[in-house]
């Protein structure tokens, strides 16, 4: 096992690499930072010259990226052009996306489990139905659709909860917007569950279970739920990586200070540092998410061992 | 008698109709017997089992008829939480293919522990040290080590073993085995067989043994019952059986057992298939296939006639047969 989370980790290295270097290469392709920095009008030669060589730009894009990586390794992640470090806007909005994502996961858990154990349970009644059919249409209508209708209808309409979030974002503003988030995971881990639920009450250890006399409550927790609920885990564990990493639309519909705001502000004003920055963060935390799932696919399964 | 079937009826709803898996099935067993169910893939056999355990797909599997009479109580008249407390305790069942029977993320201590939990009320300390001696009574080494691995750690035959030791945990009256030796290999099929045939002594239990194995039939078995097409269609001590089937379908099966003293001849077959449980043939089910079938075979399905004290044949001409 050890030697497994070893390997693992030294794997991490070409891939966090390479992902920070496409994404580097990528913001350059961009357009000119500097030009970006002077808004509307057009700058003067020899000041943009000037911060060109400032900031490095003047260099070749491999030495920019090398020189980058030297100084995120020791915790410097640059200066956004208006000056603020790079590393001040994380501190500021990674808690918030944090709040929100763990929102998120929580109803993807609580309502995605249960609804899809309930149908999974229940197949072709009416609520395995018509949960199918809601889970379809929440899937195919994409998210600012549903962010903005909700806005709408509970925040503008019905004035249930506030249509903007404070700057706080407590975990109480956060959550409609959590749920929104959330949705198109959440009806895919129900289908997910229901699906596998279904599949796994069919099988030749449930029947065992069954015939040994066991009750109904213990056949379906202890030797149903266990097995089924494998590749849900797997699904949620991944989807904590994206789900922070996605929050962009859902942060800018309920003007959320997180994650998603600070890249979209930075991709806007072709921030360079904030962008890269934040996106080297989100690469990390996904490889991390990936795997603590791979681990804890190992502690359901004891058919897998990593050695 | 310890169990006694009379006329079981169950049926399937299938796209393609109504399925008579099981119709008109009647067959007995005794304390410290052994009935064999002989029969093809189809035949109902294992449906049969599965009613009589209580544990039918249901829906779409569904008894329709008939009684399944355990200690003179019927089975099929009592409430679900009177046959859950029967099943595992009073009657058991192992089944085919160990691998996929047990659970794969408990340890095999837990699911042997289990049943000492649920039916005895047992703590779990004290049905972990049960399972060790479950264990060791169906002679798998190291007990003690291994009760804490999984059943993918386990061979075939350890794993068949601890089905065995499973179903027969709480001392129960009566074993189903559905073919318990089919999945393994035939050097390690005798071994369990024996184990279990030792324990069936040694417990005075009744076991039915599902197969479609005539050698391990003639081995163990004191009776049998054959299966076509959802009906028993013979019933006879084992050696009058073998010495003289009074029903074609039955005869059929003994002659296409490869033997030793006719190397080189073409090995004989039934001819046909089976019937689908869906579209049965009218009269008797077996008269397309049947090298003794008359005009009243195709009309009328024959009674089981009585052919001696012991015996019964489902077919209008067992007194040929017998002769044949």
């Amino acid at each position: 096992m050890a030697r497994y989370v070893v390997r693992r980790l030294l794997q991490m290295i070409p891939v966090f690499v390479g992902a920070t270097l496409l994404i580097f290469l990528m913001v350059n392709v961009l357009g000119d930072p500097v030009a970006g920095l002077c808004g509307d009008k057009t700058c003067d030669p020899a000041t943009a010259a000037r911060l060109r060589s400032e900031f490095g730009l003047d260099q070749p894009v491999l030495r920019q990226y090398l020189t980058y990586m030297g100084h995120v390794l020791t915790g410097d992640f640059g200066t956004a052009f208006n000056g603020e470090k790079v590393i001040e806007l994380m501190g500021s909005a990674f808690p918030v996306t944090l709040r929100l994502t763990l929102v998120a996961i929580v109803l993807e858990v609580v309502l995605g489990l249960g609804l899809g154990v309930l149908t999974g349970l229940r197949r072709g009644r009416l609520l395995d139905s018509a949960v199918l059919l809601f889970t379809l249409v929440v899937i195919a209508v994409p998210t600012f659709v549903t962010g903005l209708l909700l806005q709408l209808l509970l925040g503008v309409e019905w004035n249930w909860i506030s249509p903007s979030v404070s700057p706080d974002a407590s975990f109480g503003e956060l959550l409609v917007p959590g749920l929104v988030l959330a949705s198109v995971s959440l009806a895919y881990v129900t289908r997910l569950t229901r699906t596998s639920l279904a599949e796994n009450r069919r099988s030749d250890y449930v029947r065992t279970a069954i015939a040994k006399g066991l009750p109904r409550h213990r056949v379906i927790t202890r030797h149903l739920l266990r097995n089924s609920l494998i590749p849900v885990v797997t699904f949620i564990g991944t989807d904590i990586g994206a789900l922070m990493g996605g929050a962009i639309v859902t942060e800018r519909i309920f003007n959320i200070h997180g994650v998603g705001y600070q890249l979209y502000q930075g991709i806007l004003r072709q921030n360079t540092q904030t962008v890269v920055g934040f996106v080297t963060v989100l690469v990390l935390v996904f490889l991390v998410a990936n795997l603590l799932v791979d681990l804890l696919y190992a502690v359901l399964d004891p058919r897998i061992r990593y050695a | 008698m310890l169990l006694e079937l009379r006329d079981l009826h169950v049926e399937f709803r299938t796209r393609d109709g109504v399925a008579k898996a099981v119709d008109g099935v009647s067959y007995g067993v005794d304390a410290g017997e052994t009935l064999a169910v002989l029969g093809e893939s189809g035949s109902g056999k294992s449906v049969t089992a599965q009613a009589v355990m209580g544990i039918l797909d249901s829906p779409p599997g569904r008894v329709t008829a008939g009684e399944v009479l355990f200690e003179g109580r019927d089975l099929l008249k009592l409430k679900e939480e009177e046959r859950r407390k029967i099943r595992g305790a009073e009657m058991a069942m192992i089944f085919q293919d160990a691998l996929s029977s047990l659970n794969p993320v408990l340890t095999v201590g837990d699911q042997l522990g289990e049943m000492f939990v649920v039916h005895r009320g047992m703590s779990k300390k004290d049905a972990r040290s049960k399972a060790v001696e479950l264990m060791d009574r169906v002679r798998i080494p190291a007990a003690r080590e291994r009760v804490r691995q999984y059943p993918h750690q386990f061979s075939g035959g350890m794993r068949q073993r601890i089905m065995i030791a499973m179903a027969m945990a709480l001392e129960p009256k009566l074993i189903i085995a559905d073919e318990p030796t089919t999945a393994l290999d035939v050097t390690v099929q005798a071994q369990v067989m024996d184990l279990l045939a030792e324990l069936q002594r040694e417990l005075h239990m009744g076991l039915i043994l599902i197969t479609h194995d005539l050698g391990v039939v003639a081995d163990v078995a004191d009776k049998i019952a054959v299966m076509y097409a959802g009906r028993t269609v013979e019933k006879a001590p084992v050696h009058d059986l073998y010495k003289s089937p009074a029903h074609p379908y039955t005869r059929g099966l003994l002659d296409s057992v490869p033997r030793l003293d006719q190397k080189g001849r073409e090995l004989y077959a039934i001819r046909g298939l089976p019937p689908s449980t869906t579209s049965v043939p009218p009269g008797c089910a077996f008269h397309p296939r049947c090298p003794l079938a008359q005009d009243v075979c195709r009309t009328d399905a024959p009674a089981l006639h009585r052919v001696d004290e012991h015996r019964v044949s489902a077919c209008h001409f067992w007194r040929e047969s017998l002769d044949a």
